[in-house]
C-alpha cells in the first residue's frame, strides 16, 4: 500500500508489538515497481568548490536508500538537488518520469510529489500544527478546506500527535514538530519522502519517537531517500545504503553486507569511526 | 550535594548509596527582597548617594507637576467669549492657560474653512473612519477581512467622495483648499500609512529581487528619497511638478503633497520591511518551496506574515514619524493642524500673553496623545508576539 496513491487512507499505523519483527518482512526490491528518481552523470560547483562529482544513482519506487558519510561529502546537496532546492550545472536528474528543468512549473510539478523533512523541521511559526498540514493541499493541490483537515488529521494520528492539532510549532517538543513536520509533507501525498538528517537536531530522547514514524513509514511502503547517522535505521529499514565521501558516492550495498563487509577503505574508516 | 550523591554504588544497599527520600520544601523568599518594601529599597534607596538623587528628583519632579497643574488647570480660564475673559487683572494676576480660546477656535481647528453646512461630512468621514481603525487595531475582532476590505477599498473612495463631494449624489464639491485643521492632518496621515506600506512591500521585494534591473530601479528609488529631506521632497511635488505636467493636468496641491509624504515614508518603510524580510530564517522559504507552494505564495502565507510581524514595532515607530512629519505640508501652503493653530494663535481678537502658549500646549498634548497611543498599541503587540506563539 503506498500513500502516494492518494485516493485511499490508508489505515492508521499500529506501532511495532512486542516480539513482532517488522524487519522480516520481505523489502519491496529496487525497480520492481518502475523508476523513483534517476539520476545521471550530476556534478554542482559552489563556486570554485567541486561539490557534487559524477553522481548517478537510481532509486526504484518503494525502495528506502540511507545515504551516509563524513559531514561536507555532498549527501544534503545531493537530495536537494532533486527538488531543486539546490541549482546543478551538469547531469541529469528525472524525478517521477519528469525530467527536472529550470522550467518553474516543471520544478513545481516535481515538488509537489517529492515530501521533504528537514534537520530543523522549517514549520511554519505562524500556523497552527494544523495549518501547517492543510496549508500546501489547499493552495497547491486546490483541496477544499474540509477534505484537507481530514486528511491532516489522519496524519497528526498516524504520527501520534492529533491532540496537538490546534497548537503552534513552538509549544511542541523537538520530537513532537519532527513529528508534524513528517505529517506535513506527507498530507501532499508525495510518492518520494526525503529526509535531511531528521534526528540530528533532536535530544537523544526524542530520536526514537521520530525514527519510529520513519520505520512505519517504510513498512507501508514509502519511497525514502534518507541522509543519516543513525545506522540501527538503516540496518532496519534500507534496501541500500549509499556511502558518499567528497561529493562522490564511494559505495553502495545491502545493509548487511556493507556493515559486515565494506569494500572501500574510506567507508571500513567511516563506519570505524561511528561504530564503537 | 556532597560527593556521596556522586558515587555510584555497585549495590544500591550500600550504606555509601544516597537517595534522597523527601523533595526540599519551597520556602519563602526573605522579605527585604520582595514586596513594596522590598522594591523601595532595591530600586529608590540601594546606597546613600542614590538616596539623596531619588529625594532631589522626586523633589524636582513635584515641583514641575505643581507649575503644570497650576498653569493648565487652577489659573486656566475656562470660559469666555474674547481676549477680554484671558488678560491679566488687578483680582486675577496670574493667567493660566486660556482654553476659552481653544474652545472658540475649535471648530476652526478641527476643520480648517471647510464650509459649516457641510461639517457634518467630515464627521461622518471621522466616525467611518474610527470605526475601521478599531476594527483593524482589535486584533480578536469578527470578520477582520471583512474589515480590512471595508478599511483598505471602501473607506478610501466613500472618504473622498464624503469629504471632496460628488455632485450627481447631491454633494457640493468643496475644494481641497478650503479643508483644513485635523481634517487635513488625519487625511494626509491616514493616506500616507496606508499607501506607504504597499509600496513600501512591493520596494522591499525589488530591492531583494533577483532580476538585476528591479534591484536597481527600487534600491535607487529608496536610496534617492531616503537622501533627501521631506521638505524637499514636497517642495518637489508642489513645485517643481506642475511644470513638467500640463496645467490641465496638473493635480490637485493637496493630492500632490499627500503623493510626497506617502512616496517618502514608502522608502522608509521599505527599509523596515526589508529588515523583517531579512530576518526570516532561509529553512522557511525551503520548506514552502519543498511543499510546492510557488514564489507568490511563499511569499504571501509564509514569509509576509512572519516578516510584517516581527516589524509591527518598527512600522509603527515609522508611522509615529509620519504623523509628526505631516506638520510639514504647511510649508507648501495647506492648512494643517499646526498651521491652524498657528492662525488662531495671531487672531487680534484673541491677543493675550498666554495665547501662544496655550496654543502650542494644546498641539503638543494632541500630537502626543496619537503619537503614544500608537506606542502603546504597539507595545502591546510585542507583548503579545512575546508570549504568544514565539513563546
Amino acid at each position: 500500500m503506498t500513500v502516494g496513491a492518494g485516493a485511499t487512507i490508508p489505515p492508521p499505523y499500529s506501532p511495532p508489538q512486542a516480539g513482532e519483527d517488522r524487519s522480516k518482512h520481505p523489502p519491496p526490491r529496487a525497480g520492481e515497481g518502475g523508476t523513483a528518481v534517476e539520476i545521471t552523470g550530476l556534478h554542482k560547483w559552489f563556486g570554485d568548490f567541486h561539490v557534487l562529482a559524477d553522481i548517478n544513482l537510481t532509486v526504484g519506487r518503494g525502495e528506502r536508500i540511507v545515504i551516509c558519510g563524513p559531514s561536507g561529502s555532498g549527501k544534503s546537496t545531493l537530495l536537494r538537488c532533486i527538488n531543486r532546492l539546490e541549482d546543478f550545472q551538469r547531469g541529469e536528474i528525472i524525478v517521477d518520469g519528469m525530467v527536472l528543468t529550470r522550467d518553474v512549473r516543471r520544478v513545481d510539478a516535481i515538488r509537489r510529489e517529492v515530501g521533504m523533512v528537514f534537520q530543523h523541521f522549517n514549520l511554519f511559526p505562524h500556523l497552527t500544527v494544523l495549518e501547517n498540514c492543510t496549508l500546501a493541499p489547499i493552495q497547491v493541490r486546490g483541496m477544499p478546506k474540509r477534505e484537507a483537515e481530514e486528511r491532516a488529521m489522519h496524519f497528526l494520528a498516524r504520527v501520534k500527535i492529533p491532540e496537538q492539532a490546534r497548537k503552534y510549532p513552538n509549544q511542541l517538543s523537538g520530537g513532537q514538530q519532527q513529528r508534524v513536520a513528517i505529517a506535513r509533507a506527507l498530507c501532499m501525498s508525495p510518492k518520494l519522502m526525503m529526509f535531511d538528517e531528521p534526528t540530528s537536531a533532536l535530544d537523544p530522547e526524542m530520536v526514537k519517537e521520530v525514527l519510529d514514524t520513519m520505520v512505519a513509514l517504510a513498512l507501508d511502503g514509502m519511497t525514502m531517500l534518507v541522509v543519516t547517522h543513525e545506522m540501527t535505521f538503516a540496518r532496519q529499514v534500507a534496501n541500500r545504503i549509499v556511502f558518499m565521501d567528497a561529493g562522490q558516492i564511494i559505495e553502495v550495498n545491502e545493509p548487511a553486507p556493507f556493515f559486515a563487509n565494506p569494500q572501500h577503505e574510506r567507508t571500513k574508516l567511516f563506519l570505524s569511526q561511528i561504530l564503537h | 550535594m556532597d560527593a556521596q550523591t556522586l558515587t555510584v554504588s555497585a549495590e544500591p544497599t550500600s550504606a555509601r548509596a544516597y537517595v534522597r527520600a523527601t523533595p526540599v520544601p519551597a520556602m519563602a523568599p526573605p522579605a527585604t527582597t520582595v514586596g513594596a518594601l522590598g522594591w523601595v529599597r532595591t530600586n529608590l534607596f540601594p546606597s546613600v548617594g542614590s538616596g539623596i538623587l531619588t529625594v532631589l528628583l522626586l523633589v524636582l519632579l513635584g515641583w514641575i507637576a505643581m507649575w503644570l497643574i497650576e498653569f493648565l488647570i487652577i489659573d486656566a480660564v475656562w470660559t469666555g467669549s474674547d481676549r477680554e475673559a484671558c488678560l491679566p487683572t488687578a483680582e486675577r494676576p496670574d493667567i493660566g492657560a486660556c482654553w476659552a480660546y481653544i474652545g472658540d477656535r475649535f471648530a476652526y481647528i478641527v476643520y480648517g474653512s471647510y464650509p459649516i453646512a457641510g461639517r457634518w461630512r467630515v464627521d461622518v468621514f471621522f466616525a467611518m473612519l474610527a470605526f475601521g481603525t478599531a476594527w483593524l487595531l482589535w486584533l480578536e475582532a469578527p470578520r477582520r477581512d471583512i474589515g480590512s476590505i471595508y478599511f483598505f477599498l471602501f473607506l478610501p473612495v466613500a472618504s473622498f467622495v464624503l469629504l471632496h463631494g460628488f455632485e450627481s449624489i447631491g454633494l457640493p464639491v468643496v475644494d481641497t483648499a478650503l479643508w483644513g485643521g485635523v481634517t487635513v492632518t488625519i487625511v494626509v496621515a491616514a493616506v500616507g500609512i496606508v499607501v506607504s506600506l504597499p509600496i513600501g512591500v512591493v520596494l522591499a521585494l525589488g530591492r531583494r529581487s533577483r532580476l538585476p534591473a528591479i534591484r536597481l530601479l527600487s534600491t535607487l528609488f529608496i536610496e534617492f528619497v531616503r537622501g533627501v529631506p521631506l521638505i524637499t521632497v514636497l517642495f518637489m511635488a508642489s513645485v517643481m511638478l506642475p511644470l513638467f505636467v500640463p496645467d490641465s493636468w496638473s493635480p490637485d496641491k493637496l493630492l500632490r503633497a499627500l503623493i510626497g509624504v506617502a512616496l517618502f515614508s514608502a522608502a522608509y518603510m521599505a527599509e523596515v520591511v526589508r529588515a523583517g524580510l531579512q530576518s526570516i530564517p532561509k529553512g522557511q522559504y525551503e520548506a514552502a518551496h519543498a511543499l510546492g507552494l510557488s514564489y507568490w505564495q511563499s511569499l504571501r502565507l509564509i514569509i509576509l506574515p512572519q516578516a510584517l510581524k516581527v516589524t509591527i514595532p518598527n512600522i509603527v515607530n515609522s508611522y509615529i514619524a509620519l504623523f509628526k512629519d505631516t506638520t510639514l505640508v504647511f510649508f507648501v501652503g495647506i492648512f494643517d493642524f499646526l498651521k491652524t493653530i498657528e492662525v488662531a494663535r495671531v487672531d487680534p481678537k484673541w491677543a493675550t500673553p498666554v495665547t501662544s502658549a496655550t496654543g502650542y500646549i494644546f498641539a503638543a498634548l494632541v500630537y502626543f496623545v496619537c503619537c503614544y497611543a500608537m506606542s502603546r498599541y504597539a507595545t502591546g503587540i510585542e507583548k503579545r508576539l512575546a508570549t504568544g506563539e514565539k513563546r
